[in-house]
């Protein structure tokens, strides 16, 4: 059987597709079952996710920008260390090229630190 | 651990990259002076560096000129289109920042709004009044890194990184006019929300064409094409969509809505650049893409193409004739400039290539002039841009008149001007390609437009005009582009030899 190996390298995918369905069911049909059921005003609240869209105020207003800075600066350091992580299993063979590339690139990611720290972006009650 | 693979060194070319990377470091530096710097230096610090790093890019570019060469690993190449684009990208954007320190011809000052996130007419936009922004400084040397990059990506996702570095500075520049913020805040969300799809589509095309041939590099992709020039589905799906994606930074119709909007929402100055500049790096990308990656496949992508031609040349043109916006005739007269250039993309054939690169010179330094001289036609609310206050232009300002006048002329392509030279150049590509039929409707469209050109000169000379418009003495550097603009017109038009020996010297795309 040539084929049977090339069917056994995407099973364990299928597998993983299984469990996370499985798991998501298991989550909603149990959280169902076995939750309280208190009905307040909290738990019509955005939850962790910034701003109340309504009501607004009148003409559209202004409101804060704060959690999308946030999730910018968590964009910001994220990339760095998806970039990071690669570089530090190979950094031994990427040498002084390696060293040099990640060094700028690292200071490339620190002047929009600065940009952030500088213009206030750090200051939550602002 | 594992098994260690051969794992080569990566060669980066640095000095071969040169315009480009002087370019992106002076943007990072912008963004660092823009956070440390007081107001009143960064005022100063800002334009010295964008205008020191376009003269040393544009040194390097011109030292690249025998540079033929693959470099980055692959992601880019370096040749002669490469440079002779960048070469006019540059100059582009010396010209457009002139436009951006203009600040005479407003009495309020320079053409940006103080800040873009105050609400418009509110108490708090009034607070901040005269104040100058410099952050349009590092946003604009992003997009030029960015538009410098897309014609020398070598493979779609450096071409799609490319596209974003530009893109999304123009999104937020195109937002921040001093005048009629509410129009150009609109401006700037509609070519955000339909810049990001078309940038989702590009990408779409991007991926099914690697399904279709395993590989997002132009030479891989060209040798898959020709290994099997029966183009499978998946691949004629993946070639529409990606055309779809760049064909929308170009403005060709279909794909054109969003321009006529934008172009008249964004600051003057920068819809100078944009138009011009933008449309130099899009059909860059695109040549380099049709020719180099699918270059093989040429007879299924060239009907598809003749067709968004024509309908460009013509949508561009009819529509031209009912506006009353004179931003918004030059913004459909670009779209039909579009159809045009891709006349000469559609010969698919080193002829096409010059073509459509003389187009391309030719059309950048008119409509950035162009643009440019609308901005010193003003009335008590700012830009006088309704057709009917260009009337009696001629009894002002004959200067002014007698120059747009000029500028119309050559977009309509009169013989002894850069836009004659420029549509010969296209069209006879297409006409040895055998592409008659374009030519044709090409003719007809341009007669049509010759027909609004020729509306808004007679306006300008023989009617009698609206007291309120005035004519403002413009700053050197507004004075320098249109220059520059009315000497290529001339020039190119005279000695069109000039130009075309120029073109000819750089060759073909390498693969």
């Amino acid at each position: 059987m040539r084929g049977a190996p090339a069917v056994s390298a995407y099973l364990p995918i299928l597998v993983l597709g299984l469990v996370s369905f499985g798991f998501a069911v298991f989550s909603v049909v149990a959280g169902a079952l076995t939750g309280p059921k208190r009905y307040n005003r909290a738990r019509l609240a955005a939850y962790e996710c910034g701003i109340e869209p309504t009501p607004q105020p009148a003409g559209g207003g202004r409101f804060p920008v704060k959690y999308y800075l946030t999730a910018m600066l968590f964009i910001v350091f994220d990339i760095e260390i998806v970039f990071l992580y690669p570089w530090a299993v190979t950094f031994d063979r990427l040498a002084l090229f390696g060293l040099i590339e990640m060094v700028l690139f690292i200071a490339t990611v620190l002047v929009a630190y600065a940009y952030v720290w500088r213009r206030g972006g750090l200051e939550w009650d602002n | 651990m594992g098994v260690q693979l051969p794992f080569p060194t990566p060669q980066i070319e640095y000095s071969l990259l040169l315009p480009v990377l002087v370019i992106l470091g002076a943007a990072v530096v912008s963004v660092l002076i823009e956070a440390v710097a007081a107001e009143s230096l960064r005022r100063t610090l800002q334009p010295l560096l964008a205008f020191g790093s376009l003269a040393i890019a544009l040194a390097g570019c011109v030292g690249l000129w025998d540079q033929r060469q693959v470099v980055a690993q692959g992601a880019l190449v370096v040749d002669g289109p490469t440079v002779i684009l960048q070469g006019t990208l540059l100059i582009l954007a010396v010209l457009g920042a002139l436009l951006m320190m203009e600040s005479r011809v407003d009495p309020a000052g320079d053409p940006f709004a103080a800040r873009a996130s105050t609400i418009p007419g509110s108490a708090d936009e009034r607070g901040f009044g005269a104040r100058r922004q410099t952050e349009v400084w590092p946003l604009f040397l992003f997009a030029v890194g960015g538009m410098l990059m897309f014609p020398a990506a070598n493979d779609l996702l450096t071409a799609f990184i490319a596209l974003e570095v530009f893109s999304l500075p123009l999104y937020l520049l195109t937002g921040m006019a001093r005048r009629r913020r509410l129009l150009s805040q609109e401006a700037a969300l509609k070519y955000f929300v339909l810049g990001a799809f078309s940038s989702a589509v590009f990408l779409f095309g991007s991926a099914l064409i690697y399904a279709a041939t395993g590989s997002l590099d132009f030479a891989g992709i060209a040798d898959a094409v020709s290994a099997d020039p029966t183009s499978g589905l998946l691949l004629s799906a993946g070639v529409a969509l990606l055309l779809a994606g760049m064909l929308f930074k170009v403005g060709a119709a279909p794909f054109h809505q969003w321009s006529p909007d934008v172009y008249q929402g964004a600051p003057t100055a920068l819809t100078a650049f944009m138009s011009a500049a933008t449309k130099v790096a899009a059909f860059g990308a695109l040549l380099r893409v049709m020719f180099v990656a699918l270059g093989g496949a040429a007879w299924d992508w060239q009907p598809a193409v003749a067709v968004i031609a024509g309908l460009s040349m013509l949508v561009g043109a009819i529509t031209a004739v009912v506006q009353s916006d004179i931003k918004r005739v030059l913004a459909y007269s670009s779209v039909a400039h579009a159809g045009f250039i891709l006349t000469g993309v559609l010969a698919a054939s080193p002829k096409g290539l010059s073509g459509s690169l003389v187009y391309l010179v030719a059309y950048g330094f008119v409509t950035l002039a162009a643009f440019g001289l609308l901005t010193v036609v003003r009335s008590p609310a700012g830009e006088a841009t309704d057709v009917q206050q260009w009337a009696g232009l001629a009894k002002k300002s004959p200067v002014t008149a007698s120059v747009f006048s000029l500028l119309l002329l050559t977009m309509a392509g009169l013989p002894l001007t850069s836009g004659f030279t420029a549509k010969f150049a296209a069209w006879s590509a297409a006409w040895g390609g055998w592409q008659t039929g374009v030519v044709v409707i090409g003719a007809v469209s341009s007669t049509i437009a010759a027909a609004f050109y020729l509306r808004i000169i007679v306006s300008m000379w023989f009617s009698e005009g609206d007291d309120a418009v005035v004519v403002a003495l413009p700053g050197l550097g507004t004075r320098t582009v249109v220059g520059v603009g009315v000497a290529s017109a001339v020039v190119f038009g005279v000695a069109p030899q000039l130009l075309l020996g120029l073109v000819d010297g750089v060759g073909v795309f390498l693969r």
